[in-house]
């Protein structure tokens, strides 16, 4: 029946923002890769948001850019807008968000992964996978193509079993009403993985001829520019504006008026939605006395006039959907081209993954992105790096990598997902983060550059350059440490200036540096100033020292907690044998398998005695090892 | 929990016994003991010997008390680390302070059942004993809990509540600002708001701290009421108890003879004799609120004392107050049994259902230990060692608030030197960590539950 399509090292199936990362990365690896998607038209497409990046997102770009990933190159070339957020708080949560041309941003990536070695793309629906004696060997499309690979990467969004809503009106449908993937769940339930259904949603999309921009506030891009990769030298400085509304009493009207009509308010059970992406109705009645909402209108591209409608996502129907737009300021006339719509989708349960991304129930597959609850590109895209180089990394027998989450973001990201599981929509939030401080914008170079070369992801070029600006970072600091700054008439006048207390005795320029109103721009104008130095550098060299302090006490923290990570839990251990452990404790633990008794200790219902128990039981273990 | 720091505990039963034993084992504990003792230098004494001295609080240089201190080094001790025990005066001040004074020096408050684990960890336990010292962890700890959590005043945890939800709110504000730059329905965080927040739950802390200090919640206890018609002999229950806690109570520094008196510790089980249902107030306490009333009050008690008269009839009294307890923990005391039988053993013992019925006569002093043994085995089930348990868990209590205060201070600190929110907030969310261990709470969730329960967020 099937016919032979062709024999691969990985196959990754979809090709949104996880399966790009991880196409990308197994081809780079070495691994010969084949990319399988519903629709070639489709390749990284954003089906809500025109935007990448943001608070924690935003890092995540970095990270995955500064392993050698693609999403930083890719909107760094297609953005309209770039933003640098939280410029007035601390180096920590600093992020970049950009506005996307969202046509231009798939076309650019179809671009950059057809001209990559060793991929393959290809259209077609995936509906089986070939498993022999519990190993993933390959995949069947509904064209009877038989894929045979090492190993196999799932990276299929909210397609499965999807449903638009909206209103009374529901059809089977992928997002944007593309194909749904509705035989590939079933198939997976089939081989023994537990699926759970979630939903989210977006907002009607206008036409910008019909908005009255007037009544509504610009809100533009920094003049400054800057990218998120790393490797971009050329910035895009011709940018357009978001503008900002709000919704009203009539508009919150018009909603309870007809909440009976929303599909997610009809009164039939649905899946669960996300608490951080609120549909509008959601929003009038959970903060029913909030006079008005923030409603941002931000375009979807240079070519395009459709402009999507930033806090008005809904499942009402169509009709209702028009005359919310029309009581909103700006939007009296708009004529709305999309209407907004929630979509309710499959999605596997992360506990039954490994932290590699493999499944546990079969080896060789691998999940990434949204089918793993989570919501947003980047979390798809930071998941999908990560499943690229383990599958990869496992067919050619090497180690797994595994990000700690004092690593990156990312590392948090799939930690929390498959030691804790998730019961909505899974978004990361800088507050998920402990180490904070640790996980910032400005050093994801720092953080995980050194491995992304490891794995071969990142150029010699690239690399040199990373070790020469760490180089400077650390001699600079070591200057710093030795120039020793006098009192006097124009040292005291600058610092008058930046409203600094004036010296009254000399301070080596390093302590200087470490006073709260003081920036290395400042010290620069009272030393000799070192030519070398890039911006870039000047930055780090400003934070590395500003907060020393708490960057060391956040390091032991880290080395505590790595010293937990390090206790590894035998692979073969029994649980059902351990007395002493608590029966919710014991249950967790065989479900989730925690690699180590770090991990373990992180999973809801495992306590510090069952953690004690636990490490007993391991070190006996050991100490029979050596015994014997 | 597998680090390799200094522990100390008391590893004694507190309050049993005329000596009380701390316990130091790891790489420190030699050194963080000479540092506060007074006496030979401990760091060049030999191995395995007892040397007389004094242990100094280094803060206010007092005395704190007169102790002996065992000096083992590794590798011939239980646990195969250096190990000191310091044996103090029995009661639980002086121990307690002790071992306040190591905690304050680096010694980390051990966990129930450590020690035993660091000696299986060294090979100092055959390995038959994984099971066992298991089990041990396992029933340690869950007593530990209980015990923690009985001890734990219910306005203590309430204030502790509330001071965790006022720093939470202000982390969520803080996180809100960073997670939704743009979202306007909130005033920015600013240093002033955080400063008023920080100042408040600061105060609050010290004033736990001064109370702490003066030993309220080390001796917070179980609360305790006695009960009875007039004339039973609960007055003399009280003195008895007292009397034969005296070495106790007496050593607590600078409280009042009415408090002293309301505190007992019966073999290890502190007891609080209660104000509200104690002894004054209960002397008719049906008679005067009502059997309804009276339960609520005597809800509130851990254990009731119900005092019966051998030498009368059981009357109508005595059988409201049977209903007022029902369903509640008490004991029985049958006094006078040193007058002529009148009461009906068998209908007592039918109306108590099931509960410990104990016969004393407080004039002659007989059958006392009885009763103290009933009020152990009520909480103790009396076969398990009560070990370092107890008041343990205070001293923990108080460690973690001392913990809570310097964190706060750092993040204080923050405030005042112009440091971004979110690197102060990294602090505001260390102290309420810390005030989440004290009851037990440290889901991390909940940040995030308050951020989208408080905002409305979304795309």
């Amino acid at each position: 029946m099937t016919y032979n399509a062709g024999n691969y090292d990985v196959i990754v199936v979809g090709a949104g923002h996880a399966g790009v990362e991880a196409a990308t990365a197994a081809a780079r690896m070495g691994a010969k890769t084949v990319m399988l998607t519903l629709n070639l038209d489709m390749i990284a497409f954003m089906p809500c948001n025109p935007s990448i990046g943001g608070p924690a997102k935003g890092i995540v770009v970095r990270e995955i850019d500064a392993l050698g990933g693609v999403m930083g190159k890719v909107i760094d070339k297609t953005y309209i807008q770039m933003r640098m957020l939280n410029t007035g708080k601390g180096p920590a949560v600093q992020a970049l968000r950009a506005q996307a041309d969202k046509a231009l941003y798939s076309r650019e990536m179809k671009n950059l992964i057809e001209n990559e070695e060793n991929l393959t793309i290809r259209q077609g629906m995936v509906e089986k996978l070939i498993v022999e004696d519990g190993v993933c060997k390959g995949v069947i499309t509904e064209t009877n193509a038989a894929y045979h690979a090492e190993a196999v990467v799932i990276t299929t969004g909210t397609y499965m079993r999807s449903k638009v809503l909206m209103g009374d009106l529901e059809y089977e449908s992928g997002p944007n009403n593309q194909r749904p993937s509705l035989k590939l769940s079933e198939h997976l339930e089939e081989l023994g993985l537990e699926l759970v259904r979630f939903k989210t949603g977006t907002p009607p999309r206008v036409n910008s001829h019909t908005i009255d921009y007037s009544k509504t506030e610009i809100q533009p891009g920094d003049e400054k520019t800057q990218g998120f990769s790393y490797e971009t030298t050329a910035f895009i400085t011709d940018q357009i504006p978001c503008w900002l509304t709000y919704t009203n009493e009539f508009t919150h009207k018009v909603i309870n008026e007809n909440l009976g009509l929303s599909a997610m308010y009809s009164g039939a059970k649905r899946g669960t939605g996300p608490r951080y992406c609120p549909s509008i109705e959601d929003k009038i009645v959970r903060f029913n006395d909030k006079p008005r909402h923030q409603i941002f209108l931000e375009p979807e591209g240079r070519d395009t006039e459709e402009v999507y409608v930033q806090g008005l996502s809904t499942s009402l129907p169509e009709s209702i959907q028009h005359k919310m737009i029309k009581s909103i300021p700006g939007l009296e006339n708009a004529e709305i081209m999309r209407p907004g719509y929630a979509i309710e989708y499959d999605a596997v349960v992360p506990t039954q993954l490994w932290p590699t991304l493999e499944t546990k129930v079969i080896s060789n597959l691998f999940t990434a992105g949204q089918i793993n609850g989570t919501s947003g590109y980047e979390e798809a895209a930071g998941q999908g790096i990560m499943a690229g180089i383990n599958a990869a990394r496992k067919v050619f027998g090497q180690d797994a990598v595994i990000l700690d989450r004092s690593q990156g973001y990312i590392g948090v990201l799939i930690d929390d997902l498959v030691t804790k599981g998730t019961n909505e929509p899974y978004r990361l939030l800088t507050s998920r983060a402990e180490y904070r401080l640790l996980l910032r914008h400005d050093n994801a170079d720092l953080r995980l550059t050194e491995l992304g070369y490891n794995i071969g992801l990142i150029s010699e070029e690239r690399y040199g350059r990373f070790i020469m600006k760490k180089q400077r970072v650390e001699e600079e600091k070591k200057r710093l440490n030795k120039i020793i700054i006098k009192p006097s008439e124009t040292i005291n006048q600058l610092l008058e200036e930046a409203d600094a207390a004036p010296l009254k005795e000399a301070v080596k320029a390093y302590d200087l540096l470490k006073r709260p109103e003081i920036n290395y721009d400042l010290i620069e104008q009272m030393i000799e100033v070192n030519e070398m130095l890039s911006d870039d550098v000047k930055d780090q060299v400003g934070i590395q020292i500003k907060y020393e302090g708490y960057i060391k006490k956040a390091k032991e923290q880290v080395e505590r907690m790595l010293k937990m990570e390090d206790k590894k839990v035998p692979e073969d251990i029994d649980y059902d044998a351990i007395s002493g452990l608590a029966t919710e404790a014991r249950q967790k633990l065989k479900k989730v398998r925690p690699l180590s008794l770090g991990q373990a200790s992180r999973i809801s219902g495992v306590n510090p005695a069952d953690i004690s128990i636990l490490l007993v039981y391991i070190e006996h273990g050991q100490i029979a090892k050596v015994a014997n | 929990m597998m680090e390799t720091d200094t522990i100390a505990a008391i590893s004694t039963p507190i309050g049993e016994g005329a000596i009380a034993i701390v316990r130091l084992s790891g790489k420190e504990a030699i050194s963080i003991t000479s540092e506060v003792f007074k006496g030979k230098d401990l760091q060049n004494v030999d191995s395995h010997t007892i040397n007389y001295g004094k242990i100094i609080d280094r803060q206010t240089d007092e005395v704190a008390d007169e102790v002996m201190v065992s000096v083992m080094r590794a590798p011939k001790t239980f646990t195969r680390e250096d190990v000191v025990e310091i044996n103090c005066h029995g009661g639980m001040v002086a121990v307690n302070r002790v071992l306040e004074i190591l905690l304050s020096r680096g010694a980390r408050l051990a966990e129930p059942g450590e020690f035993t684990k660091r000696a299986f960890l060294n090979g100092r336990i055959d390995l038959s004993q994984a099971e066992a010292v298991m089990d041990l962890i396992r029933a340690k700890t869950d007593k530990a809990m209980n015990v923690a959590l009985k001890q734990m005043d219910g306005r203590l945890s309430a204030l502790i509540r509330s001071l965790r939800q006022r720093l939470l709110e202000t982390v969520a504000h803080v996180e809100v600002n960073i997670d939704y730059p743009e979202y306007d329905d909130v005033e920015e965080m600013s240093h002033d708001m955080m400063r008023e927040s920080t100042k408040v739950v600061h105060a609050e802390i010290e004033e736990l701290l001064t109370v702490a200090k003066q030993g309220k919640i080390l001796r917070e206890g179980l609360s305790t009421a006695i009960i009875g018609r007039p004339n039973v002999g609960k007055s003399s229950l009280m003195n008895t108890l007292v009397q034969e806690n005296k070495a106790i109570v007496t050593e607590i520094p600078g409280t009042t003879r009415d408090i002293i008196e309301e505190y007992v510790n019966v073999r290890g089980v502190p007891l609080r004799l209660v104000d509200t249902a104690g002894i004054r107030e209960t002397e008719d306490i049906v008679e005067r609120i009502g059997v309804e009333r009276s339960r609520q009050v005597l809800k509130d008690s851990d254990l009731i004392l119900f005092v019966l008269n051998y030498n009368e009839e059981l009357t109508e009294e005595d059988l409201k107050l049977f209903e007022a307890v029902r369903g509640l923990e008490y004991i029985v005391i049958i006094n006078k049994m040193d007058l002529e039988q009148k009461l009906d053993l068998a209908k007592v013992d039918k109306i108590s259902d099931g509960k410990p019925i104990v016969t004393t006569s407080m004039l002659k002093e007989e059958g006392v230990d009885t009763l103290e043994k009933a009020i152990a085995d009520t909480f103790f089930s009396g076969d398990i060692d009560t070990g370092d348990l107890t008041y343990v868990s205070n001293v923990r209590h108080i460690q973690l608030l001392k913990k809570a205060k310097q964190a706060l201070e750092d993040a204080m600190e923050g405030i005042e030197l112009g440091m971004p929110l979110d690197i102060i907030q990294i602090d505001v969310t260390r102290t309420w960590e810390f005030l989440g261990e004290i009851i037990g709470d440290t889901a991390s969730d909940s940040l995030i539950d308050q951020l989208f329960s408080q905002f409305c967020l979304g795309k």
